[in-house]
């Protein structure tokens, strides 16, 4: 038998210690997460039917439901993605691939401060130079305040998984006569293609949650939307109305709203995911 | 083996640069300095690499034999802050020369990496690249025979045929390097710039990739940076030895490692420094 000395049971008695104590943080902060999951769905499903998820608000009393509000949130993260993820994916790939020297340092550090600008100031923007001009609130400013909150974040993190291929790769393309362009476009982002897709998606995650900037620019409706240029329900701002409204009917469709939100975001999670799995 | 014994033009960098004999030496290299930023990492390198031979650069690390070999295609271009000067003749056209297009120069001088880099796509895919990139054929059956062929040039179709459709990075070491040179030889170069091919897979993938260099002497011209002075003295008909960023002798590789001219190359064959 192997004689264990006491800095041999020192070190075993520290690793013991160690490994119970990250055991127990991750136990609080997945028990933390499941709780709110589980409150959730313990409030929300009770007022969950099809009625509820197609039908548009009606008066205390008269039920009504979501219908408007989920199509609302979709058409505004559709506006934002088709804004957000293809400036915000350009501009990670300007600062990755194309630009190093002082200006690219600057872009980043311009990058960084947006990520940490409160939402509500993005909504205050989009108001003065949007809503106000067009003289009224709309789906399309609602929609740009969501992509300016999503360029940072998905170019900052577009960069970064550039920055994880290998320069070898980047090298073997041009080492065949590829131009920078297709270096880029064929080799490059195809290999970061998973990474940039969970940025895409984080930054989706993030926006459909915002409620802030949507006060001043989509404003919210009790109608189904009809076109772009008018103001547009979101769940996010129909929870919150309803939540501090004093009526328990609507206290019990804002749990459910919230139920049907975090499903969405699921949703549309589980979809890119599979649509950018690894392939190779 | 036959014993290819090829009588190089070789050229001491000491002595002046003889006039140009066009349709003899593929590329020839006049007075060539190189800077990374204010570091100077060649200097005054002239050499001439004749046509269908292959060239070893021998030398210890960071001696400048790869930095070297990456002039010839181009590829310092890549690394910021890196300027050139002298010349760098391929079929008596200066490539350095403004206007030169460096895609077209890179389609003829290939090139394989020291350490093995196939793209995350399929093994077909992956050879396809070039010839796609490039606009070889727009017919699918002429890219699959030129596929076929490449990696039969490179000694890797019989184990590859049947799953042309799977990734690149299931393939092993050796074979992934196999690929790499497949790639490069797709689009039929003209020159071949191999930087340590070998150093990162065991003596059985090594000795496929020595017999290949062999065979494929025949059609390509080869230059070749080598640790492993057993290699050069195996795949390569002259030798060059590099020391300190300084060209110090080109010969036949028989001559190099039994009678060297300088005393330096002897030194470092015999193994007293490096």
């Amino acid at each position: 038998m192997t004689n264990y000395g006491h800095a041999d049971q020192m070190r075993r008695a520290t690793s013991a210690v160690m490994t119970t104590l990250t055991a127990l943080c991750t136990v609080l902060a997945v028990t933390a997460l499941a709780v709110i999951l589980f409150y959730i769905a313990w409030q929300g499903i009770g007022s969950l039917s099809l009625q509820f998820l197609i039908d548009r608000p009606r008066p205390v009393g008269e039920g009504g439901g979501i219908g408007n509000a989920i199509v609302g949130s979709l058409v505004l993260l559709l506006i934002s993605s088709a804004f957000g993820l293809p400036l915000g994916i350009c501009v990670g790939v300007y600062l990755s691939e194309i630009g190093r020297g002082r200006f690219g340092g600057t872009v980043r550090f311009i990058v960084d401060t947006l990520t940490g600008i409160p939402s509500i100031v993005t909504g205050v923007f989009v108001y003065a130079i949007l809503v106000l001009p067009m003289k009224h609130f709309s789906a399309f400013a609602g929609g740009v305040a969501l992509a300016l909150i999503m360029i940072p974040i998905v170019a900052r993190t577009t960069e970064e998984m550039l920055k994880l291929v290998p320069h070898s790769l980047r090298e073997g393309a041009l080492a065949l006569g590829a131009p920078q362009w297709r270096v880029i476009l064929g080799v490059v982002i195809p290999a970061a293609a998973p990474g940039i897709a969970t940025g895409a998606m984080l930054a989706i995650a993030r926006v459909s949650g915002e409620t802030a900037p949507l006060l001043f620019t989509a404003f919210g409706s009790r109608f189904f939307p009809t076109s772009l240029n008018e103001p547009i329900a979101s769940l996010t701002v129909q929870i919150y109305n309803y939540a501090i409204s004093p009526y328990d009917e609507w206290h019990a469709q804002a749990w459910a709203a919230t139920l049907v939100l975090m499903t969405l975001v699921l949703g549309i999670n589980i979809i890119v995911r599979f649509l950018t799995r690894r392939k190779f | 083996m036959p014993v290819q014994t090829v009588a190089p033009r070789i050229e001491v960098r000491a002595s002046p640069p003889p006039p140009a004999s066009p349709g003899k030496a593929k590329v020839a290299v006049r007075d060539l300095d190189f800077f990374y930023g204010r570091v100077q990492a060649l200097h005054n390198i002239s050499l001439e690499i004749p046509e269908r031979i292959v060239m070893a650069f021998i030398g210890p690390s960071g001696c400048g034999k790869s930095t070297f070999l990456r002039t010839l295609n181009r590829m310092n271009d890549v690394i910021p802050g890196t300027r050139v000067g002298g010349k760098v003749l391929i079929d008596d056209h200066d490539i350095y020369e403004p206007g030169t297009d460096v895609v077209e120069l890179r389609r003829r001088v290939g090139m394989v990496f020291q350490k093995s880099n196939p793209f995350p796509k399929s093994i077909f895919d992956n050879v396809a690249y070039g010839l796609r990139i490039n606009r070889v054929t727009n017919s699918k059956s002429e890219l699959a025979d030129r596929v076929e062929q490449a990696l039969q040039d490179a000694a890797l179709w019989s184990e590859v045929k049947d799953r042309l459709k799977t990734s690149a990075l299931s393939l092993s070491g050796g074979q992934q390097q196999r690929l790499c040179i497949a790639r490069a030889l797709a689009i039929r170069p003209e020159v071949l710039l191999m930087d340590e091919p070998a150093s990162a897979l065991d003596p059985i993938a090594t000795s496929k990739i020595e017999e290949l260099i062999f065979d494929l002497k025949e059609r390509y011209t080869i230059v070749i940076v080598t640790h492993n002075m057993q290699q050069a003295a195996r795949v390569s008909d002259t030798t060059a030895f590099f020391l300190l960023g300084k060209l110090i002798e080109v010969n036949s590789t028989e001559k190099m490692f039994t009678a060297p001219n300088e005393k330096l190359t002897e030194d470092y064959i015999t193994g007293r420094f490096g």
